[in-house]
């Protein structure tokens, strides 16, 4: 029992690591640009399917997968940084200073084009993409079994935000983003440009959707066209529980969603297990309720008459 | 003052006017294949219609009304199905259900109702919440209904289809409801909530600091498009006979949305136009899809062209105009707006005597 329990955490550390990555990838660029970016889960399967050969196929030739890892994360990476570069640059900079529901509206299109753009390629079938098998396998350690992935996730997870929260406090370019992202006009009469900040925060996001995507990827061993959405409507979630627009807030928010979603599943009875999702949106429904601002709140957030 | 009061007040008759010589039309002259097209198109015109009631007056954007449209659709073949057929695929059923078969009319209104119940209890919940943030939940409730119906296999039959629902809705039933629908909009616009509505979307704080109690008119709005909503599902699922919950999703909600913001989400006028053109260019792309005979080759556009298409031109249209094709504007402001134009440039011009 005890062991189960020790197991479950485990897989919750990892699945919470996951999606505080998403979340806090979300809430940059929200944070920093005030676009609600419904594309991110689309940001997250363009990753995964540049790791295979374009066919229709279900047994999935590699393609970026077939490179030793260094390279293949650097170049996965960067297929997702310019696929999000790329959306800026045609979809949010020339919707600078809409309302947010209309920017709201053209990412949830961009995802849509993105989502069936993938589906186009490679058809609707997923696809098994056999990616560093021997980090699936398990090793015990006390009595429990423990796949080395799921070390690897937390480790990733925690160095990224690690990397991250450095990047932001200590680098110029992080203080110029952090400044943008309390008030990003008082930021450009400071100095700050502007277009150079929003295009980092923009790459940084991509960056961080092309991480989780390759997670995801050698996690489940298998990408499909819609495997983003969840991913992304969880870390959603995550970023409006911590506060919209703080980024502390996003990863706890994240980190959260995702270590109580196995929780859930793992105790929750068998009949009830397949309404999981529903019964978590609920209970962040209800948080909301008794905490409309999210966990953190972030002053500037607040409407300034 | 009275003037303004009946233009604003005539653009529902004239839209539900153009909707009826299209009716009329394809009545008359379409084969049967333009004539299903033409009644999805009066279906959709219902959904659209009822997504701007809350989101063209409100500002705040739904993902999820098409969870409401899902309960509809079941809603409707739970009631009117034969009891038989209702053993067979949703074995599950409360008593009443499964035993009952209830008149085509009555189903419509309970349909409806539930819909609306549920738009209450979601409404009561989220619209409390700063604007995106109730966006972002309401794409959660869209997933929450997909989740729930998709699962829950002795009542809906989980993710395979329910087939042989009575198909009561034919062009004159579809056209009733799009009438029906346009009117409530309409109507709806002109009352005092509705004018609150709007005035919350235009300026928020100024409207908290008139008085104006922003919760209440949100959930006012959010219930009567969440009862239409599950009008417009019920009618569809009479329509095609079939339902199953994946229709019920993405490319649904991003259908009924691109409606909405082709034509200009911010007026009845858009909604209705959005329908047509939208209809059109898909039914198009449909048809490109299946194969065009030209000379000795079929030539045929790969299945998805039509989702990227419809995707692109929403994005073009929200980011060549931000607010549609009609704006805010109403087709009876515009005919005003000419008239008015028509009247000055009459009082320019040298008179004879």
């Amino acid at each position: 029992m005890m062991g189960y329990f020790s197991q479950t955490v485990i897989d919750a550390l990892s699945w919470g690591g996951l999606y505080a990555l998403a979340a806090l990838g979300i809430g940059l660029l929200y944070g920093v640009l005030r676009v609600i970016n419904f594309a991110h889960g689309d940001f997250i399967t363009v990753g995964a399917f540049s790791l295979i050969v374009p066919s229709t196929q279900a047994t999935a030739q590699l393609a970026l997968g077939a490179l030793p890892a260094p390279l293949l994360i650097i170049g996965t990476l960067l297929v997702v940084t310019l696929v999000a570069l790329l959306s800026d640059l045609l979809v949010f900079r020339p919707l600078r200073g809409a309302t947010p529901s209309t920017i709201m509206i053209a990412s949830f299109a961009l995802g849509y084009v993105i989502q069936n753009i993938v589906l186009l390629l490679y058809s609707s079938r997923p696809k098994a993409v056999d990616l560093w098998p021997e980090l699936n396998e398990a090793f015990g350690f006390a009595g429990l079994r423990i796949p080395q992935l799921q070390i690897w996730t937390v480790t990733v997870a925690a160095l990224l935000m690690v990397a991250l929260t450095v990047f932001l406090k200590a680098s110029s370019y992080g203080i110029e983003m952090r400044a943008a992202s309390e008030d990003l006009r008082m930021a450009r009469l400071l100095g700050v440009r502007a277009n150079r900040v929003i295009a980092l925060a923009v790459a940084l996001s991509g960056a961080l959707a092309g991480a989780v995507s390759l997670i995801i990827a050698t996690q489940s061993g298998v990408v499909s066209y819609q495997m983003g959405g969840p991913v992304m409507l969880f870390a959603f979630i995550g970023t409006i529980i911590g506060g919209m627009g703080s980024l502390v807030g996003s990863a706890l928010g994240g980190f959260a969603v995702g270590f109580s979603s196995v929780i859930l599943q793992a105790y929750l009875p068998d009949d009830i297990r397949p309404f999981r999702d529903a019964i978590l949106f609920a209970l962040v429904i209800l948080i909301l309720v008794i905490r409309p601002q999210g966990l953190i709140l972030v002053k500037t957030m607040r409407e300034r008459v | 003052m009275r003037k303004i009061d009946f233009i604003s007040s005539s653009t529902p008759l004239f839209l539900v006017m153009v909707l009826f010589i299209l009716a009329i039309a394809s009545w008359l002259f379409a084969g049967t294949a333009l004539n299903r097209a033409m009644i999805e198109l009066l279906v959709r015109v219902v959904l659209v219609v009822s997504i701007y009631i809350f989101v063209g007056n409100s500002g705040i954007v739904s993902f999820g009304h098409v969870g409401f449209m899902a309960i509809g659709a079941y809603a409707m073949a739970w009631q009117t199905m034969l009891p038989l057929l209702k053993k067979n695929a949703m074995p599950g059923l409360p008593e009443f259900l499964l035993t009952g078969n209830l008149p085509f009319p009555i189903a419509l209104l309970f349909s409806a109702m539930l819909a609306g119940l549920v738009g209450l209890l979601l409404g009561t919940v989220i619209l409390r919440l700063p604007s995106i943030a109730a966006s972002i939940c309401t794409f959660a409730f869209l997933m929450i209904v997909h989740s729930v119906y998709s699962n829950w296999g002795s009542v809906t039959g989980g993710t395979s289809s329910i087939v042989g629902i009575p198909t009561k809705v034919n062009l004159w039933v579809a056209f009733s409801g799009a009438a029906i629908c346009v009117i409530m909009a309409g109507l709806y616009q002109l009352t005092r909530y509705g004018l609150a509505l709007k005035c919350t979307r235009e300026e928020e704080i100024a409207a908290r600091a008139a008085g104006i109690d922003i919760f209440r008119q949100r959930l006012i709005a959010f219930v009567l498009s969440a009862t239409l909503m599950g009008f417009g599902g019920a009618l569809y699922a009479a329509f095609l006979g079939a339902i199953y919950i994946d229709a019920f999703y993405l490319s649904q909600t991003t259908m009924l949305l691109a409606m909405l913001v082709v034509g200009g989400m911010s007026s009845l006028t858009g909604a209705v136009g959005g329908v047509v053109v939208i209809s059109l260019l898909t039914y198009v792309l449909r048809g490109l899809e299946r194969g065009v005979q030209l000379g000795p080759q079929t030539i045929a556009l790969p299945s998805g062209t039509q989702e990227v298409v419809l995707g692109v031109v929403m994005i073009v249209a929200l980011v060549s105009s931000r607010s549609g094709i009609f704006g805010t504007r109403e087709l009876g402001e515009i005919a005003n707006r000419f008239r008015a134009r028509g009247a000055i440039w009459a009082r320019f011009q040298p008179s004879n005597d």
